[in-house]
């Protein structure tokens, strides 16, 4: 448990210390909250969908998880380049304890992450439908923030270097966001759309919110909890299988 | 107590180290040195279970690093070649995590710390971040985490690499103190010779992955008919520079590594 412990408060550590990259990453989830709530709005509400803002508001969130726990795992990368990764891995621990900590750091830094996302989206206009349900948007950032840490520690175990940062971005997490229903209701789509939404776990964590926060919910409390459990457990699985085979 | 026997380790077809033996006795100072390449990180590696040998024993202090891996883990303490601090946390955090990840008691660990980060000349500098250290600093704290366990063995993979001659010479008295005062057995790797003629009691030299000396600085030199320690090595390895056939093996290496996968 000290491991763990003392492996989550160094994730902990490094995130408050950098407040310029705190700042940094308010910038795109703003920018989609304004950009889009604002542009998009009026044509929303045309459609008779309501205000687009109260929409989008859950999406940026579950974004702005996505982003910091994806990325979060990948920072194993910069502690290979930097060096630090051999510290953990020559250190009498079992490598599982070393995975759990890291990737537990980064769920929680990622929560924080989403927590301010959403004060900023109350500070733009955003109203949830009840302030008793806030606590169950915090279960659904965890659930999704634990999710892509999982995976996003698959991913730095597996790059040797950082050329492949970019195909990971595109290929990767860009699609995952895209499909997830972030910006777009999730009734009446295309088959193929509708399929690739239902695959994208990503989908469940910003249904869940958008449930806990405007009682808009396509798969309903149970789905949404049940799918993201059972992709945390196979993505910490893999991300702890992949972590255990790391050769320096 | 370190005992190598028959090790070999290959990558693909890149055979890194070739069938090496050796014994350090408990509390010696035992300096293995090579050209570029040659096979001494590789060797340092699997001594130190970040990598599995490909075949051969390797033995420290009685326990074998494959099967008893966390026990093996917890008896030594190791230097890279590289920084392996977290350069956000401060010296006495980086510390603390060690600490922590050796399973150093929390009753115990402070004092510790603290004698250890007062003994490297960086109590003073405790709180600062290890960002802002110098490269002399950096090491002197890797050193000094090093022994927080209070380890038998101490691998030291090229530890004045970069450093200034003050910064080396501080270092070695502060190792050759905690040798003779711990007990702590010492192997290291350095392309300094005057380095390891000073610290060093006994000396092995790998090229090609294979040994092609050992013994006492003064019997190297004796069997080359040398009269230093650099020349018996450049002529136990020969003049050739080594670095690009060094890096055609690091890409063999990484390669055979992504094709397992």
């Amino acid at each position: 448990m000290g491991a763990i412990y003392i492996l989550w408060l160094r994730e902990l550590k490094r995130y408050l210390r950098s407040r310029a990259q705190i700042v940094a990453s308010l910038g795109q989830p703003l920018l989609y909250l304004l950009v889009l709530g604002f542009g998009l709005g009026p044509v929303f509400q045309q459609a008779g969908k309501g205000s687009y803002i109260q929409f989008v508001a859950p999406g940026v969130v579950g974004m702005s998880v996505l982003f910091t726990s994806i990325f979060s795992g990948i920072g194993l990368l910069w502690d290979r380049q930097f060096g630090f990764l051999k510290e953990t891995l020559v250190a009498p621990v079992p490598r599982i304890t070393v995975m759990i900590g890291r990737t537990l750091g980064g769920a929680t830094v990622a929560t924080i992450q989403g927590t301010l996302i959403l004060v900023v989206c109350v500070l733009a206009g955003f109203r949830p439908v009840s302030w008793a349900a806030v606590p169950l948007a915090f279960l659904f950032m965890i659930l999704t923030a634990v999710v892509f840490s999982g995976l996003g520690t698959a991913i730095g175990s597996l790059l040797e270097n950082m050329q492949g940062f970019q195909l990971i971005m595109n290929f990767l997490v860009m699609p995952i966001f895209f499909l997830s229903g972030a910006l777009f209701p999730l009734t009446n789509l295309p088959r193929l759309l509708g399929t690739a939404t239902n695959l994208d776990p990503l989908t469940y964590g910003i249904d869940g919110l958008r449930g806990a926060l405007i009682g808009l919910s396509h798969y309903g409390f149970v789905t949404n909890v049940s799918v993201l459990s059972l992709a945390a457990a196979l993505f910490v699985t893999i991300g702890a299988y992949f972590f255990s085979r790391i050769q320096i | 107590m370190v005992r190598v026997q028959n090790l070999t380790k290959t990558f693909g077809e890149v055979t890194a180290v070739n069938d090496i033996s050796f014994i350090v006795d408990r509390g010696e100072i035992f300096a293995f040195l090579g050209p570029n390449g040659a096979g001494k990180t590789t060797t340092i590696k699997m001594l130190t279970t970040l990598l599995r040998p490909s075949s051969g024993k390797v033995e420290l202090n009685g326990l074998d690093p494959v099967v008893e891996q966390s026990k093996a883990r917890q008896s030594f303490g190791i230097v890279f070649q590289d920084t392996s601090l977290d350069s956000e946390l401060t010296a006495y955090e980086n510390m603390e995590l060690h600490g922590v990840l050796y399973h150093v008691p929390r009753k115990v660990r402070a004092k510790r710390i603290e004698s250890l980060l007062r003994l490297f000349e960086l109590w003073d500098k405790r709180d600062k971040f290890v960002k802002e250290f110098s490269g002399g600093m950096r090491r002197r704290l890797e050193i000094a985490r090093g022994f927080l366990h209070t380890p038998k063995i101490l691998f030291l993979d090229e530890p004045t690499l970069g450093l200034d001659p003050q910064s080396r010479n501080q270092l070695w008295t502060h190792v050759k103190h905690l040798n003779e005062t711990e007990q702590v057995t010492v192997f290291l790797t350095t392309h300094y010779m005057d380095e390891a003629e000073r610290v060093a009691q006994r000396i092995a030299i790998i090229d090609h992955g294979k040994i092609v000396a050992q013994g006492t600085p003064a019997e190297l030199k004796e069997q080359t008919k040398t009269e230093s320690l650099e020349d018996a090595f450049l002529a136990l390895t020969g003049s050739t520079i080594r670095d690009e056939k060094a890096g055609a093996a690091d890409q063999m290496r990484q390669f055979a590594k992504m094709w397992r996968r």
